[in-house]
């Protein structure tokens, strides 16, 4: 068997999967339809392990599978791209989602959609394949869209709550803003590159970029990588498209791991890291980019403060999170945002699955203010996701330590306009950072048990979230079983160690030449040169601001939900206007919901009524209907049915007619 | 044998319906058969049109030729090239399914609906083999007749009032085609092959009359902005198959004559005038995006897409560009499955709950799963999803729009918004969410029938989705040639 024939086996093995749980579901049944997924996805496992190692020792793949069309000179292929970014991409990808597969056994056990789900999720792993394995923009795009699709399918699983099918419609709609973009860079590419292959496109970089684009006079590659960006801003919900994310937990909780924290949300990142060999010819685009993420990282970790539903506690610290990757582009450091998605992926699908642990285990109830002192019930669940709070907040010697700190010093290295900002931004998020991950931490595991209090009317805002099904009489918590505990744990090990690769994959060969650095971008470079390995920027790192931050941070929520928790309660009440600015998320889904959503839909009734049924309907149809109609009547005058009537018309028509020939024939017109 | 291909595809489903009439509504079953034999044997026989194409040759291919009317040198001129030949299948195909469509659902004079659509199918075949102007106008004029019976006679409640603005819409427009037919086999010294009219030399105020009087007629078959608005009373009116076959294939008449006609025999008016024409497209794709938007009626929403869709048709030819005159040809294509099945989809409900009211159903995924999953899938074709037919079109127009001027690539892009918007804000309100109403309670999901049909249609989005290389391949050549022509200025 030839490495191509595994290559394709990767992202096929997945859809198999979901083929036959989607379309055989019922005759498989229920155990039948996760095996067959889980397989297909262990396999894929297992072959991305294998090509990892092939290209660990020198191989890389660019090649096609077979022509998908070709038109105007332009031929698009459906191919794959093997290098070290794709394989850490398709490594991250299949490892969280297989334990995201063997999670949901457990979690979706009493769910009728069973076999649905599971299709859904291996085509999601398919498609996300599709998109890292891709040598081109087209199948980018596809694989991108793909995604996209399956995580509307993902929110509105549930879909006889209003709630999740309002979230799934806008979540689609919100990434089709970015897709747009998108579409209009690989346009501008295809314009001007002639081609949509990866490879060819990279090596004109340095031609494109001295050309403007032609009606609008911009700068050739700033367009494009700002269109490209949009894109990304979609996919990896960047501020101002941020606003999809929080609403997709309405999704079952194994999705808001896979799809959207660990897999489906980095596609952005991993879109810029993929053509860094054009971000790097535009410092506009770069610093575009690290502003949007810089609001991102700090704007979205404010909200996840106040937030009281626990995975929405955990999408607003994804955006945050998220929003340090995109920095982490914008200087430069596309290394660094991998790694960072990596270690990201693994502490926050910890995160999500263990609050899907929580929440089964309350009987779906996912209001915080309704839990409490639970570590003595879900001891595991604890543990776990305590693990996952350190490595998120960014302490050491967990996975996020190593990444964010990079991060920041990447930041702080960086020389584009506005890294300055980004890197106040990016401080001062790593305090806010430490304060929401263990505010959870403790809201949900330590101090007084809640959860037996029975519901008031208090709860307003966060009850609609909740699965209907009862909850009411007191709740006696337990941990979850081994098919949901065994992933956290599994996960728990990268969660703690992925980040002890810093010098393998950060300063070594990991990369090779997936990732192009332009000369005059130093930042990697001297990061480079000032690490001495693992412990030694543990020792750096504790003596410097982002540790102490994150530590204080770490505090504050230790002092506030556990010795002090009647003060959060005043706080809040003291601050205001801040406080409701923040509950109002700044107000951006009020704002999109009349603008957007409102004016559209009165643009269009504009459009219909005055345009179509009064303008061309009212006056230029039925109007020209109506002038037959009074033409008709005046002719009808004429017709008295007097003979002499006629003749006399006759005689001066023919008359008439006569001299308007003699006139034309003098001019020479007939 | 070979050569006599188009006739067969033209004359066997016209002269099989007479059969079907004459059994009359009686024996529902034996004409529900025959009629489907009648179908199947019309689209078989087209299928050698694919199989022993060349596409090497941008020439006409099975050419027939005979004379007809010797007096004004009118023949019956037949041909297809890279162009025309997939819509000769589409359409035989697209019969095929009208037919199965209406197996139980049209209890009154079953004999003649069935009859009608075979005619009709025939004539269609005509136009899209035609290459004699007359002839052209007479197959064009003549596959009037039957949409405008299926219309009047088996429509809804305002069928009369649709049918007449239907007919009298389409009439007019075309009576100005007749003008140019005649004014050009005048010029031409007494042709009225169409290929010979290609090699014509006009000048050019000539040239942007003739090149009018095709577009008032033609727009309005697309249709285009501002001639649109008896599409969407049609469509509401129109039996499902009506409707069917009026976006599947009616639609692209006006579209192919722009291809056969306006574009190769006055290029230099087509140049003069595309950013007339361009704006009228950008016009179609955003301003009836937002109409589409809030519409109350699942038909007239559809209507107004495929308007929308359309505009991406005539903006792609007149970007002169290969991809996007290709895309443009793709789109027309995906269009006649997409949108078929989309008014299938509509109609499966409309025969359950007798509403095409969005506001009458909610929650049809709780009683109809089968259906469910179908009409969201169609759904994210209309809406131009990666891997359906949808996209490709669209995709290559997009592509050859920013080719020739960003903005307007900028604005036919937004359809991308505009189009996941009205289409999926339907299937919210229609398909998901809590079973709306006791009748929704009682939907039943679709039969083998019905499965079958829609069945079909998604594998032919699908596979045209993701190897839509056979289907470009078969253009190209013929593409290259009208781009040829009308690149080559023809003033005199």
């Amino acid at each position: 068997m030839g490495m191509k024939t595994l290559y394709l086996l990767v992202p096929l093995a997945p859809l198999a999967g979901a083929i036959l749980a989607g379309f055989f579901g019922r005759i498989l049944g229920r155990t039948g339809s996760h095996v067959v997924t889980i397989l297909g996805v262990a396999i894929s496992f297992a072959l991305s392990v294998l090509i990892y190692q092939d290209v660990q020792a020198g191989n890389v793949f660019n090649g096609a599978v077979y022509t998908w069309m070709e038109s105007g000179g332009l031929k698009l292929q459906v191919g794959f791209l093997i290098d070290p970014l794709t394989v850490t991409m398709m490594l991250v990808v299949n490892f969280v989602s297989l334990m995201v597969h063997v999670y949901t056994i457990g979690y979706m056990a009493d769910d009728p959609g069973y076999q649905r789900f599971f299709s859904y999720i291996s085509l999601f792993t398919f498609s996300m394949l599709m998109l890292v394995m891709s040598n081109n923009f087209v199948q980018l795009f596809f694989g991108w869209e793909a995604v996209g699709l399956v995580s509307y399918l993902l929110i509105g699983f549930w879909y006889t709550r209003p709630t999740a099918i309002y979230a799934n419609l806008k979540a689609f709609l919100v990434n089709r803003v970015g897709d747009f973009g998108f579409l209009l860079g690989i346009g501008l590419i295809a314009a001007y590159a002639g081609s949509l292959d990866y490879a060819e496109v990279f090596a004109k970089g340095s031609e494109l970029a001295k050309l403007n684009e032609a009606v609008t006079g911009w700068p050739l590659i700033t367009a494009i990588c700002i269109c490209l960006f949009i894109g990304a801003m979609g996919k990896s919900a960047q501020f101002p498209l941020h606003v999809w994310l929080p609403d997709s937990m309405e999704g079952p909780t194994p999705i808001s791991a896979l799809i959207h924290a660990a897999t489906m949300v980095t596609a952005g990142i991993f879109m810029v890291s993929r053509m860094s060999p054009l971000f790097e010819l535009s410092d506009t685009a770069l610093s575009f980019v690290i502003v949007i993420g810089a609001i991102t990282t700090l704007f979205m970790a404010l909200i996840a403060i106040v937030q009281t539903d626990i995975k929405r506690v955990v999408a607003y610290s994804t955006l945050s999170q998220l929003g340090y990757m995109t920095m982490a582009l914008g200087a430069s450091a596309y290394s660094v945002a991998i790694f960072h998605l990596m270690t990201h992926a693994f502490f926050k699908a910890v995160l999500f699955l263990g609050a899907g642990s929580v929440i089964i285990a309350l009987h779906h109830e996912q209001d915080m203010r309704r839990m409490g002192g639970l570590r003595k019930y879900l001891p595991i669940t604890y543990v776990t996701m305590f693990i996952a709070a350190i490595a998120n907040a960014g302490l050491p010697p967990f996975a996020g330590f190593f990444s964010k700190d990079s991060i920041i010093e990447a930041v702080h290295l960086a020389q584009v306009p506005g890294a300055g900002f980004a890197y106040f931004c990016a401080l001062a998020a790593v305090f806010v950072g430490g304060l929401y991950s263990f505010r959870l931490i403790f809201f949900t595991f330590h101090g007084k048990e809640r959860f037996r209090e029975p519901a008031h009317g208090a709860h307003g805002h966060g009850a609609h979230d909740d699965d209907s099904h009862g909850h009411h009489g007191p709740v006696e918590p337990h941990e979850s079983p081994k098919v949901v505990t065994v992933p956290l744990i599994l996960l728990s090990i990268p969660a703690i160690a992925s980040g002890w690769l810093i010098g393998t994959i950060l300063y070594g060969k990991w990369f090779g030449d997936a990732i192009y650095i332009a000369e005059v971008h130093k930042g990697v470079e001297k990061m480079a040169e000032e690490f001495h390995g693992v412990l030694g920027m543990m020792a750096h790192g504790v003596t410097t601001l982002p540790f102490w931050l994150a530590a204080s941070g770490a505090a504050t929520a230790w002092f506030l939900y556990i010795v002090r928790p009647d003060l959060p309660a005043v706080i809040k009440q003291k601050s205001g206007v801040l406080a409701t600015i923040l509950e109002e998320k700044y107000g951006f889904d009020r704002f999109n919901d009349w603008f957007f959503a409102g004016g559209a839909r009165l643009i269009g009734r504009g459009l219909w009524k005055g345009g179509d049924q009064m303008l061309i309907d009212g006056v230029m149809v039925n109007g020209s209907a109506g002038a037959v109609g009074w033409i008709s009547g005046v002719v009808r005058l004429i017709q008295t049915g007097h003979i002499y009537q006629y003749a006399f018309g006759m005689v001066f028509g023919a008359l008439g007619l006569l001299s308007l020939m003699w006139w034309m024939g003098q001019r020479g017109l007939i | 044998m070979s050569t006599q291909l188009l006739s067969l595809a033209i004359w066997v489903p016209i002269l099989g319906a007479l059969p079907v009439f004459a059994l009359g509504s009686e024996r529902r079953g034996l004409v529900r058969w025959l009629s489907l034999a009648v179908a199947v044997a019309g689209f078989l026989v087209t299928l050698p049109l694919y199989t022993g194409f060349d596409a090497t040759l941008a020439s006409m291919q099975f050419v027939e030729q005979a004379p007809w009317i010797t007096r004004f040198n009118v023949q019956y001129l037949l041909g297809v090239d890279g162009i025309s030949m997939p819509f000769i299948l589409l359409n035989s195909l697209i019969t095929v399914l009208v037919v199965l469509a209406g197996w139980e659902v049209i209890e009154e004079k079953q004999a003649q609906y069935m009859g009608a659509f075979l005619i009709m199918s025939g004539l269609m075949n005509g136009i899209f083999s035609a290459l004699d102007g007359v002839l052209f106008y007479v197959f064009f004029e003549a596959s009037l007749i039957p949409m405008y019976i299926i219309i009047g006679a088996w429509g809804g409640p305002n069928r009369v009032y649709a049918a007449i603005k239907f007919f009298l819409y389409t009439l007019l427009g075309s009576l100005l085609m007749l003008v140019a037919l005649i004014w050009l086999f005048l010029e031409s010294g007494g042709s009225f092959s169409i290929l010979d009219w290609h090699q014509l030399r006009i000048g050019l105020t000539p040239q942007i009359l003739i090149f009018i009087a095709f577009l008032v007629s033609f727009a309005v078959k697309v249709p285009m902005w501002p001639v649109h608005t008896w599409l969407p009373d049609a469509h509401v009116e129109a039996p499902t198959g009506g409707s069917v076959v009026l976006a599947a294939i009616a639609l692209k008449l006006g579209a192919y004559g722009f291809v056969r006609f306006s574009l190769p025999i006055v290029p230099d008016a087509s140049h003069y005038m595309a950013p007339f024409i361009i704006s009228l497209s950008l016009i179609a794709v955003i301003y009836i995006g937002f109409v589409a938007l809030v519409q109350t009626d699942m038909k007239k929403l559809i209507a107004y897409s495929s308007i929308s869709h359309m505009g991406f048709v005539t903006l792609g030819f007149f970007i002169f560009n290969q991809i996007g005159i290709e895309g443009a040809l793709v789109q027309m294509i995906s269009h006649g499955f997409v949108s078929a099945a989309m008014f299938l989809c509509v109609g499966v409900m409309y025969d359950r709950m007798h509403s095409r009211m969005i506001a009458d159903y909610g929650g049809v995924v709780n009683t109809m799963p089968k259906f469910a999953a179908l009409f969201v899938f169609f759904a994210m074709a209309n809406s131009g999803l990666p891997a359906t037919s949808g996209f490709v079109g669209e995709f290559m127009v997009i592509l050859g729009a920013i080719k020739f001027n960003f903005w307007v690539g900028f604005a036919a892009a937004t359809t991308l918004i505009l189009g996941a918007a009205y289409t999926l804000w339907m299937v919210k309100r229609v398909v998901f969410g809590d079973v709306g109403n006791a009748h929704v309670a009682e939907l039943k999901d679709i039969g083998g029938r019905e499965l079958l049909v829609l069945g079909l249609l998604a594998a032919c989005v699908l596979a045209m989705g993701v190897y839509p290389f056979p289907f470009t391949e078969v253009m190209h050549s013929s593409v290259d040639n009208l781009l040829k022509h009308v690149a080559m200025s023809k003033l005199q």
